[in-house]
């Protein structure tokens, strides 16, 4: 609350020097995971265009109830809003939200086994068992059998997770209710769930630091997180058959394959996609913005900004360790965007 | 505290006099000020109550006594954070009043000055250290000790109690309440010890003169008169206790379940909040962690209610108070 609202001062304070500087001044809320790439190109943008864009990384559900309350010029998400909040933005604002995917990430599941030094390889039924509890020790035949030559220890699993809300509980939750019927029934997918079992940490660093702490612990972790950190992490077997290493190339490939059945609205889930090498726990993220704007030159700068970032704006992104958009997706965007008045 | 307050000799001038040479001025002044208090209690209480109308009206009584949190089903119950909330600080107090207490008696009545200032500086200090630092303390050296030394010693020794049984994973109550504990030390040395200095000097030399022991004359005078004022930093204490947030989500493990054993997860009404604010999606949702605010702010007011009652009885029946 209290960093909220420091927030809020230091944007009303910004807004008010911006306001005084130059005339253009697009607000926007919501996910925290793209906000390092979503500040970089809104740095960029701005120098170029001289358009200003305040984002506030608040986080998903924060950001889809500050544009449906029209506080926000756009929202962001790393889970695309559910047909209620779709119908909620409807009748308050007479006119419909547009999703529009602008990079991809991946959640990874890390580890800390003593004596086990090597990546592991993970089922979807060994995931889905240990985090409902039901595998209960790391030789259980369900891992180890997709670890040969692995020195599994009788111990038992403490499963770490996040505490907080956030669209890599999000992501994970969605891969576990695709494979997992169980899962699907008993806990199903959000940004904050009833788990089973387990302990929480506080964003990716407290479940980072859990786990570090823990002997015989397993949890879940950004993938963008675990690569700048170094964290050592799993692969995941995929719908395809082969256990995949998440990387940028094979949540790219991910991506791709559900291009094919990609819905109008965008709103598509590319958890357990198919795809040879494609990374199973993957997703993009989401800026939501209206279909009609009153203020017609914030409408043009903002879709000027979405045309950038999908197009020019994707050679940044790998720097940062998201994946790009494919181009099929790209392609698609660019004609939904006209659909924004 | 015992000096006679001027208010009698104000109130026997005129209204016009006493305007005139400012006492009036600052009643009123000063007044409009306790007032702006008790206004924005009651504002916020308020605000609470009518932000968290819904799951009053889908849950009712319910609410305070579900174990169930489940955001996705929309089914909201308070218990596990309220047991939470009252476990660790309970175990916090238990911890930090027989230290501070002891700490601030030595300050105060043992110490030579030239030790007892330096001292009094340093714990300042540790009283201004923001939460989260206590939470990292938490992390990295109290969960490993925890987890190596002090439970599997506590199992060796006490383990035949259920309160110490079961895994221990280094996160847990126990844990969430060490880390409390140290976080308002401070605060019961700092308050407690002005008291104590604060005592007549005639009482102490009072008990002396009738041959008392330096001890004697410390615990059975000095200490029951400043008796009030060392409840007050127990109070101060327990509040921050109840209340503190980011210490406790780093270290107590995030899980709502009630357990008999101090080893176990368990989750805190203010992590909670702080945990799921954000994100939360979903009326109910919201207003459920509002409401969460309120029973929070329900139970430092009942605590501190029973605290003080607790005062009460064992003033009365002791022979010297403070109070006069």
């Amino acid at each position: 609350m209290k960093r909220l609202s420091g927030l809020l001062v230091l944007a009303l304070a910004l807004a008010g020097v911006m306001a005084a500087q130059s005339g253009l001044m697009i607000t926007g809320a919501g996910a925290t995971f793209p906000n390092p790439i979503y500040s970089k190109w809104f740095d960029q943008f701005h120098k170029a265009n001289g358009t200003q864009i305040n984002y506030q990384p608040v986080g998903s559900g924060a950001g889809i109830k500050q544009v449906t309350d029209g506080t926000v010029d756009f929202g962001a998400s790393d889970g695309p809003m559910n047909d209620d909040q779709l119908k909620a933005y409807k009748t308050k604002n007479g006119v419909g939200i547009l999703h529009f995917p602008t990079v991809l990430g991946a959640a990874v599941p890390t580890y800390n086994i003593p004596g086990v030094t090597g990546s592991l390889n993970f089922t979807p039924d060994a995931l889905a068992g240990i985090f409902l509890g039901r595998i209960a020790r790391w030789n259980d035949p369900a891992i180890a059998n997709a670890n040969k030559g692995v020195n599994l220890p009788a111990n038992d699993i403490v499963v770490i997770h996040r505490s907080d809300g956030s669209g890599t509980t999000y992501i994970w939750t969605d891969y576990l209710s695709k494979v997992s019927s169980d899962w699907k029934d008993k806990v199903s997918k959000g940004t904050s769930v009833n788990w089973p079992v387990g302990l929480g940490g506080k964003g990716n660093e407290g479940v980072t630091g859990l786990i570090k702490q823990t002997p015989n612990s397993i949890g879940y972790v950004e993938l963008i997180y675990a690569a700048q950190n170094k964290i050592p992490y799993g692969t995941v077997k995929n719908l395809a058959g082969t256990f995949v290493k998440a990387d940028l190339a094979s949540v790219s490939e991910a991506a791709s394959g559900a291009s094919k059945t990609m819905p109008e609205d965008f709103r598509v889930s590319i958890t357990n996609a198919p795809g040879k090498n494609a990374y199973p726990i993957s997703s993009f993220t989401w800026l939501l913005i209206p279909e009609k704007f009153k203020d017609a030159a914030k409408r043009d700068a903002l879709k000027n900004f979405v045309k950038w970032a999908i197009t020019d704006g994707q050679g940044d992104v790998e720097a940062l360790s998201y994946a790009k958009l494919p181009k099929e997706v790209v392609d698609k965007e660019l004609k939904a965007l006209s659909k924004v008045q | 505290m015992n000096v006679p307050s001027a208010s009698p000799v104000a109130d026997s001038r005129s209204f016009i006099s006493r305007l005139r040479n400012g006492d009036e001025i600052a009643r009123i002044v000063t007044f409009i000020f306790a007032a702006t208090v008790v206004l924005l209690t009651v504002l916020l209480v308020y605000e609470l109550w009518i932000a968290s109308s819904l799951p009053r009206q889908k849950f009712g009584f319910a609410f305070l006594i579900t174990k169930l949190w489940d955001p996705i089903a929309e089914q909201f119950g308070a218990l596990t954070f309220i047991y939470g909330t009252i476990v660790t600080s309970a175990v916090a107090l238990l911890i930090a009043v027989p230290l501070g207490i002891g700490a601030a008696i030595f300050l105060a009545e043992l110490a030579p000055q030239k030790v007892s200032d330096p001292l009094q500086f340093f714990i300042d200090l540790l009283a201004a250290v923001p939460s989260v630092i206590y939470g990292v303390l938490g992390v990295f050296i109290v969960i490993p000790i925890m987890r190596t030394v002090i439970a599997p010693t506590l199992k060796a020794t006490l383990g035949f109690l259920p309160l110490f049984q079961g895994p221990a994973y280094g996160v847990g109550f126990l844990t969430a309440g060490i880390v409390l504990a140290i976080m308002v030390i401070p605060y019961i040395i700092s308050v407690s010890r002005e008291v104590l200095l604060s005592v007549p000097r005639d009482q102490r030399e009072a008990a002396l003169a009738l041959g008392s022991t330096r001890w004697e004359a410390t615990w059975k005078v000095v200490v029951p008169f400043a008796r009030t004022g060392i409840m007050g930093s127990i109070f101060l204490a327990l509040a921050r206790a109840l209340g503190e947030t980011m210490a406790v989500t780093m270290v107590i493990g995030n899980t709502p379940s009630i357990s008999g054993s101090l080893f176990a997860p368990g989750y805190s009404i203010a992590a909670v909040i702080a945990n799921e604010f954000t994100e939360a999606t979903g009326d109910v949702y919201i207003q459920s962690l509002i409401q969460l605010g309120l029973v929070l702010f329900l139970l430092t007011f009942i605590l501190n209610g029973l605290a003080r009652l607790l005062m009460l009885l064992t003033a009365s029946r002791g022979s010297g108070t403070g109070r006069a």
